[in-house]
């Protein structure tokens, strides 16, 4: 049996804790006991040995908005759990364990599952600050785009027609570059 | 700097009590998590794709060294002894996720010691820069150089809602972590600390003791918990003004404190530096606490003759990794331990003194 806390190192030791009516079973190895008894012993200790980090509550967050979802949809997704991600090979199933996102394209595979989560965690927020100049181009060229609308109607309201009408030639070869990406 | 005094020296460039703000500010630090587009995150990655990563640092840090003006070491964690990675913890040059997997896990660290990269920590690359006192735009700056110099040549992974894509969904937006570190001792002698503290997440902000929620030392560390939907410069923005309100708060409270009851204060400050001088045997807590009373004795005019960063000093010299690989050993025991940290705390104080 695997330490139920590293998960790598044999269990050897068995700490049954029990609070009030909470009863509380682990079978750890000894490096991982001796760390559990310091937290126990030792609250002032300078370091604290990190009982779970912020990815085990995170896994948390996603099994039980995994569990609401199944139970309304039963049936509906077969096999849905089972889903790999196209470029790393991670399923959901993964994520709600580890807390961890795999690599970039994870983010679109299971981008309707994570929703939930990151409204939670960022509310409905957008990203509003640095854009890399690569991987961002046509959202930096949608940005260009909005800056000159309003200079061609700021144009248009002056009567400055001329000008206008550049603007409107270089909106059309941008709009054309969006698209054919 | 020679590789060997990263682990030696009793100070760090960053806390070198320089900087705006400096006697209530120590240190600020920024940190960029960013990641390839086509190479999983490394808790996916293969031991090639994370060797690839390092790969594509390596090769473009002579611009990135042009660029910032600095020459840069390649740190690999796998060369270290553990005590030499601990030490570089204990000194917020890496993080204790950092060494929990050690393949292919490198710290690019500049020769200054004011920027890091962390190779393949939970994200590619954690961009870190770190300065003395109260100035987060320069760091920024100097983060946005290295950040570009590595997106001129790579893709990296962003999306256009979602901005830079991290492995941790908590990080994602502009992968930016700005913290501050405090000296609050005013705040916490007048019991004003937890208004503080309860007040910050409503500002999206995080307050909490620099070694624990005691904070022993009067220290503090303060930083954003938004990553999302507000820009760096908003982001650094909001942190550093109510950074700057809390110190005009601790300045107050010091004031308070020093007309209500000076003697006490006098006498607090004179015994700790008293005790540094001659104790023969300090915990962690006992230095952290005295330190912490002689430097607000020094930034009130109370004690003479002492160099404020005493204190900066002593913070990086009395931890037990620091301590423990001074006598070139894995582990010494408590007893020694706390020997060692008054033998250096004296020599600490005998160096800092002026004009002896």
């Amino acid at each position: 049996m695997l330490c139920d806390n590293c998960k790598k190192n044999e269990a050897c030791i068995h700490i049954t804790q029990i609070s009030g009516n909470n009863k509380i079973d682990k079978y750890l190895c000894e490096e991982c006991a001796a760390q559990y008894g310091e937290f126990l012993t030792h609250p002032q200790a300078e370091v604290q040995p990190e009982v779970f980090s912020v990815n085990d509550f995170l896994s948390g967050l996603f099994h039980n908005t995994a569990g609401a979802k199944s139970a309304e949809e039963t049936g509906k997704m077969p096999g849905d759990e089972e889903y790999a991600c196209p470029s790393c090979g991670m399923t959901y199933m993964d994520f709600a364990n580890s807390g961890k996102i795999g690599c970039s394209v994870c983010y679109k595979t299971f981008r309707n599952k994570l929703e939930p989560l990151l409204r939670r965690l960022h509310g409905s927020s957008k990203h509003t600050g640095k854009i890399p100049r690569r991987a961002g181009k046509t959202l930096n060229m949608q940005q260009e785009l909005d800056v000159l609308r309003k200079q061609i109607q700021q144009c248009v309201d002056n009567e400055e027609y001329e000008k206008a009408a550049q603007l409107r030639d270089c909106i059309r070869r941008l709009e054309k570059e969006i698209k054919g990406e | 700097m020679l590789l060997q005094n990263i682990f030696t020296d009793d100070n760090v460039a960053w806390m070198d009590g320089n900087g705006p703000d400096s006697d209530i500010v120590l240190a600020s630090r920024i940190r960029l998590a960013r990641n390839f587009q086509d190479i999983p995150f490394p808790n996916r990655a293969s031991a090639a794709q994370l060797t690839e990563v390092k790969t594509r640092i390596i090769d473009i840090l002579d611009d990135i060294a042009t660029l910032t003006n600095n020459n840069y070491i390649c740190i690999d964690m796998e060369k270290l002894t553990d005590i030499q990675r601990r030490v570089l913890i204990e000194k917020h040059f890496i993080s204790n996720k950092f060494v929990k997997h050690i393949e292919c896990r490198s710290l690019i660290l500049s020769t200054d010691s004011n920027i890091g990269i962390m190779i393949n920590e939970e994200d590619h690359m954690r961009i870190q820069c770190m300065g003395s006192g109260l100035d987060i735009n320069t760091l920024l700056k100097t983060a946005f150089l290295i950040d570009d110099a590595i997106e001129k040549k790579y893709d990296i992974a962003f999306d256009d809602s979602m901005g830079y894509l991290t492995s941790c969904p908590t990080n994602l937006g502009t992968g930016l972590r700005v913290s501050v570190l405090l000296h609050l001792p005013g705040l916490v002698m007048t019991n004003q600390i937890a208004k503080i503290v309860n007040i910050s997440p409503q500002l999206g902000l995080a307050v909490r003791g620099m070694f624990g929620t005691n904070a022993p030392g009067n220290l503090f560390y303060i930083s954003n918990q938004l990553s999302l939907g507000f820009n760096e410069k908003e982001l650094v923005e909001n942190l550093t003004r109510t950074v700057q309100e809390i110190a005009a708060h601790e300045h107050e409270a010091r004031k308070a404190i020093l007309s209500y009851n000076e003697d006490k204060m006098h006498d607090r400050s004179w015994r700790a530096l008293g005790v540094l001088k001659y104790a023969r045997s300090l915990s962690i807590r006992e230095l952290l606490s005295l330190s912490s009373n002689v430097r607000i004795g020094i930034d009130e005019k109370i004690i003479d003759g002492i160099d404020p960063t005493v204190f900066n000093r002593l913070i990086v010299a009395g931890r037990a990794n620091y301590l423990t690989n001074l006598q070139e050993k894995e582990s010494i025991s408590q007893r020694e331990l706390d020997k060692k940290r008054a033998d250096i705390s004296r020599k600490i104080i005998c160096d800092s003194s002026i004009g002896k």
